[in-house]
């Protein structure tokens, strides 16, 4: 049962809490139980196209040819668009905050980098024309050798995954990689009783939403487009589409509301600036909607990682020296993957007070799918990496785990190794609640202490 | 051009007939000719229930069921399940019981409850599971939609009894 504990911080608080324990009806799930909830695909429109991608089969190819000449006669057939109709067709999503350089393409024009890329879009008055017309176009391809794992990829002549970076890695400005530096992690290891090395990896995992992305795009009597869409980034995607499309923002009115889950897997650009362009060569209403075989094959998982951590540690349990290197599998294409890689360089001190800390976190282009944002990526991985990590050492020197993740937390006023002190912090709360809900006794020591003042 | 045939059938108690395209799925058909959205198209491959409507009374997958098959058949959807502005005890139940979160699989869940508790009035906990299981719910809030169809369940009978 859910206890609520409002005696923790009481003396920092100047709020009552009064909302804590209170039921409260979400504003949207009325129209959740009655079906009334409008989601993007709950509407029709006259005359409306269906858009169908053609997609690289290949993980890693050159492009010698495109022929769509078949599909345009197919029955039904409405249009179909290559790279040679995209204004501006090359894009990344970050460069609106100046996270360059732009490295994908909207449509394919000489070069695939995996198994999936959009290369020719087909439109069509229904579905199933779109589907046959889509099977008729003809893509010739000379197939490359291409790299699916990081240590591969960073390798010695490697396959070059992406012109646009020149390396098989992303380039920041402090070059190859974020860098965290504290302390004299050399001189902590030299003070450790224990030494710990490990490396931990993980596979990519799909959102997987139960409502598909898409959006229907809709040319408007004033010149302008209006796009329904489920995105999870409305204007990185309007900011976006305004680049790719050379289209003034005001052009474009997004339409977002309920959407049907996203756990990140729909903060990418992929659907809405090729739909409005559609919308805008044809003049006629544009449903882009990916399948569910798309949804779980093409939409950006959370990214591959793999992460050495060093940890040097006291026979009394304190962690003196942190030593870690922490690679994200980006895939083919940026996308929000240098974010995510640099959020983790902050992060592999984990909740704990570490002296001396070195950490390098590489994001590594490989030809697997573009990799993106999930629920805390660039920290998800790491968390479960430095947390069984934290309970290796526990066990390096005969120590509960519990316990030792008391002595190492971290309490307001400590410095993290990436020069933000510590603020809020609730971790000694949240585990003395938790060693009672789960009958893990610890000394009575760890029990009075506290993450804001001295016990 | 896709050959049009006519159909008829009641729609939530409504007479409805309209030329569809020969081989349109009864989701389609529903979202696209009748207007009513309320069935969700998820995956189209009959895996995630949200497309979940009762034909003649019975659970089917809208999404893989042939509109011409429904010919002169009764159909009933989340959209009609509220009579007169007040809702369904179903419906009060998810809505009370925050048993919705996304909500895209809320219709299909509630139609899956619906066939199980018009034939199975006092379901065990069990019989809820195994009645929802083919119905995704990708938010994971599994533990409030059972509880929710339990209580309808235990309303149903009150009233009865």
């Amino acid at each position: 049962m859910m206890r609520l504990a409002k005696e923790y911080f009481a003396d920092q608080r100047d709020d009552d809490l009064k909302q804590l324990g209170v039921g409260l009806q979400r504003s949207d799930v009325p129209g959740h139980v009655t079906g009334k909830t409008t989601y993007f695909a709950d509407r029709n429109f006259p005359r409306m196209l269906h858009l169908k991608m053609v997609r690289s089969p290949h993980h890693h190819a050159r492009i010698r040819s495109i022929d769509t000449s078949e599909a345009e006669k197919h029955p039904g057939v409405a249009r179909v668009l290559t790279h040679k109709d995209v204004p501006h067709n090359v894009y990344t999503i970050l460069i609106l905050i100046q996270v360059g350089p732009e490295d994908e393409q909207v449509l394919a024009a000489d070069k695939v980098r995996w198994k999936g890329e959009a290369v020719v879009a087909v439109l069509a008055d229904s579905e199933r024309a779109a589907n046959e017309a889509a099977a008729k176009v003809k893509v010739d391809y000379e197939v490359l050798p291409a790299v699916f794992d990081m240590d591969e990829a960073l390798a010695p002549g490697a396959p070059l995954v992406n012109e646009y970076h020149g390396n098989n890695y992303y380039t920041y400005d402090s070059g190859s990689h974020r860098k965290v530096r504290f302390g004299d992690v050399e001189q902590g290891f030299a003070q450790a009783d224990f030494v710990l090395e490990e490396t931990y990896r993980s596979s990519p995992i799909e959102q997987a939403p139960t409502e598909t992305t898409g959006c229907i795009a809709v040319p408007e009597g004033n010149d302008r487009f209006t796009c329904y869409t489920n995105t999870q980034a409305m204007f990185f995607t309007l900011d976006n589409t305004s680049i790719i499309l050379q289209m003034p923002g005001h052009k474009l009115h997004f339409v977002g509301g309920t959407v049907g889950g996203g756990f990140g897997g729909k903060v990418d650009v992929t659907v809405e600036p090729i739909a409005i362009l559609a919308a805008k060569l044809t003049g006629r209403p544009v449903s882009f909607i990916y399948t569910r075989e798309e949804e779980m094959q093409i939409s950006s998982p959370r990214a591959a990682e793999k992460i050495v951590i060093k940890d040097g540690v006291m026979k009394d349990g304190r962690i003196v020296a942190r030593y870690v290197k922490g690679y994200t599998d980006a895939g083919a294409y940026s996308r929000h993957s240098p974010y995510g890689a640099q959020k983790g360089a902050a992060h592999y001190p984990g909740p704990y007070t570490i002296p001396n800390v070195w950490a390098d976190t590489y994001c590594v282009y490989t030809n697997r799918t573009p990799s993106s944002a999930m629920r805390g990526f660039g920290v998800t991985i790491a968390d479960f990496a430095l947390e069984v990590q934290m309970d290796k050492l526990a066990r390096l020197i005969s120590m509960d785990p519990l316990e030792f993740r008391f002595i190492n937390a971290y309490r307001d006023g400590d410095m993290k190794a990436h020069r933000q002190p510590t603020e809020g912090a609730a971790l000694i709360e949240c585990m003395q609640e938790a060693s009672k809900a789960a009958n893990w006794p610890v000394a009575e020591k760890f029990l009075k202490m506290s993450s804001y003042k001295e016990t | 051009m896709a050959k049009k045939v006519p159909i008829q059938l009641m729609l939530n108690g409504e007479d409805r007939a309209e030329f569809v395209d020969s081989g349109a799925t009864l989701l389609t058909v529903l979202r696209e000719r009748f207007d009513d959205t309320s069935p969700k198209g998820g995956c189209h491959q009959g895996t995630c229930g949200a497309c979940s409507v009762l034909v003649d009374g019975e659970l089917r997958l809208s999404c893989l069921t042939l509109a011409e098959a429904c010919e002169g058949q009764s159909i009933e959807t989340t959209a009609g399940l509220a009579k007169e502005g007040v809702l369904h005890p179903l419906q009060r139940v998810f809505l009370d019981g925050f048993a919705a979160q996304c909500g895209f699989c809320t219709p299909g869940m509630i139609m899956a409850a619906k066939a199980l508790l018009d034939h199975t009035p006092n379901p065990s906990r069990e019989d809820v599971v195994e009645a929802l299981s083919g119905n995704i719910c990708r938010c994971t809030g599994y533990e409030p939609i059972i509880n929710a169809v339990l209580a309808a369940a235990r309303a149903n009978s009150h009233n009865a009894a």
